[in-house]
């Protein structure tokens, strides 16, 4: 596992277009190794396109993604369905990308709490115990990178608690790098050393404490009090326009979305 | 019975089976049915091409098909219709020029049903080599990336990102059913060709606890459906193609007979109290 404070995956000004719509624009992101990154934002704001130009299966259509050579990654996708006619065991699903002792697996579903699921079939789990295989895969390949694109869907609260805490272990005891899909906020926020609100760019970032109280955040996420414990809720406050510019809660329109603070945000 | 011609044709449709199998499942499991069939449909233009271009149809064939996977990757990004739409328009299309390029040039020469449902008990000893050389490759190819195309096939997304480069995947599995349809023309036709890949898989689905017993499994059943659709043919005086295909659909049905071993999962609500 590298040490070095050099990021494992950096994005530069990173911005994908489709049919003249910017899905995401001006990303500046770095995850280095031992850091845990979480994106969080709106449906639409395009959380799932940044993941997926960071793991590199969407290129970005402007700027740069400079990736660590050789950087293994681990990487649970938002959907996945699996057709029936694919006889698939959790067992098998495990060494999926790569070969696996039986022992690791064992190990790897055990800590995700689903060590008695490993000859079921893919097929016939519930939400939550598909995505806990999922992440068993992931951590399963001890990734330098972990990128994990809305983890905790259909998991149950107190689960959702839990596996929010064995990422924070392996990150702890791997020193790998991991990058968080969220649309929820209250728990993620406790491990996170970075947090990045995403509308279509990045509308502000930094660690968890500082973040809460940006006026940016405020803005999007409502009074600080709430972070702790307050049932996600995004305002918008300005909406992309097809042609890219930026139309303001006060029906003003600017080329961006974040100029300087005094201006196209004031009032 | 056993009639030199007779061998010859049950060597190379058990080793046709053989490969059917695993890449049946494939095709099953990437709902790339009717892609498979499109490729078939092509494989008539193929023809058509080989005798105008005066080359050996193994080669004017796999051109063909691989020509069509290729119109179909600019359709599919230049038009609105869907992709089952863009697969019906290519299979018809190449079908017809097939015909009509066949009318044009072999014309009289062309045993056309043959082309279509097949004719297993013409082969020569050199077609037999050859269908031997082209299983042996396709077979040896699928083995070899068994673990990119199972996981592509899964999900290209996490191929993707865990470094398994599924678009060469992709085309790899495109030209896997090019080189099949063109050797497999012989046993079944082209009519046929989707049937020999998807009905031994669907017949294996209901025993097969894992890809790996699926794809063996398929091998196996193909492998009964050609040898007993061979006899049958023989001894019943039955066209060759389309009795194999007869067996291959029993066989489905009374595959679902068997009783499976492995029953439901354990079931999803919480841990045992013994692991």
């Amino acid at each position: 596992m590298p040490v070095s404070k050099k990021p494992l995956i950096q994005l530069a000004n990173a911005g994908v277009e489709r049919d003249g719509r910017w899905l995401v624009r001006g990303i500046n992101l770095a995850i280095k190794a031992g850091e845990i990154v979480t994106i969080i934002g709106p449906n639409g704001a395009g959380k799932s396109t940044t993941a997926g130009l960071v793991v590199g299966t969407i290129q970005a259509d402007v700027g740069k993604v400079h990736r660590t050579a050789g950087l293994r990654v681990g990487y649970v996708p938002q959907k996945l369905h699996i057709d029936p006619a694919l006889p698939l065991q959790v067992g098998r699903l495990m060494a999926l990308t790569a070969t696996a002792t039986a022992a690791d697996i064992t190990a790897a579903l055990d800590a995700v709490g689903i060590g008695h699921l490993a000859n079921a079939f893919v097929n016939h789990l519930s939400g939550g115990e598909f995505q806990r295989a999922l992440l068993a895969r992931a951590i399963l390949r001890q990734p330098d990178l972990l990128v994990l694109d809305e983890p905790v869907q259909g998991v149950d609260f107190a689960s959702e608690a839990m596996l929010y805490k064995l990422i924070k272990q392996i990150r702890d005891r791997t020193g790998c790098g991991v990058l968080m899909i969220s649309h929820d906020l209250h728990i993620v926020m406790a491990d996170t050393d970075t947090v990045l609100c995403l509308n279509g760019h990045i509308c502000c970032s930094g660690s968890p404490d500082n973040v809460v109280t940006d006026p940016e955040y405020l803005r999007l996420f409502g009074a600080p009090a709430s972070a702790a414990l307050a049932v996600y809720q995004h305002d918008h406050d300005h909406v992309h326009l097809p042609d890219g510019r930026v139309q303001h809660a006060d029906g003003t329109i600017s080329d961006h979305c974040h100029p300087t603070e005094d201006q196209a945000h004031a009032g | 019975m056993l009639d030199d011609f007779f061998l010859r044709a049950l060597m190379a449709g058990i080793c046709l089976a053989v490969v059917a199998g695993p890449l049946g499942c494939l095709v099953v499991w990437r709902k790339m049915a009717f892609f498979g069939d499109t490729l078939a449909h092509a494989a008539l233009l193929g023809i058509g091409f080989a005798i105008l271009t005066d080359l050996p149809p193994l080669i004017g064939v796999p051109l063909v098909t691989l020509g069509t996977c290729v119109a179909l990757l600019l359709a599919q990004r230049s038009t609105q219709l869907s992709n089952d739409t863009i697969l019906a328009i290519l299979a018809h299309t190449t079908l017809a020029c097939g015909l009509v390029l066949i009318a044009l040039t072999g014309g009289r020469t062309v045993n056309l049903e043959a082309l279509l449902f097949g004719d297993i008990l013409t082969v020569s000893q050199t077609d037999v080599l050859v269908i031997f050389a082209g299983g042996a490759t396709i077979l040896g190819i699928i083995i070899w990336q068994w673990r990119r195309l199972l996981a592509v096939t899964v999900s290209p997304d996490i191929a993707e990102a865990e470094g398994l480069a599924p678009r060469h995947a992709e085309w790899l599995f495109m030209i896997l059913i090019a080189i099949l349809v063109s050797i497999a023309l012989k046993l079944v036709g082209i009519l046929l060709i989707t049937a020999l890949l998807i009905m031994p898989a669907a017949a294996a689905r209901h025993l097969a606890s894992s890809p790996e017993s699926m794809a063996r499994l398929a091998a196996l059943c193909g492998v009964i459906a050609v040898t007993g659709g061979l006899y049958s043919s023989a001894g019943l005086d039955t066209p060759s193609g389309p009795s194999v295909i007869v067996v291959a659909a029993l066989l489905l049905v009374v595959v679902r007979l068997i009783p499976r071993r492995h029953m439901m999962p354990t079931p999803s609500s919480g841990p045992k109290d013994t692991p």
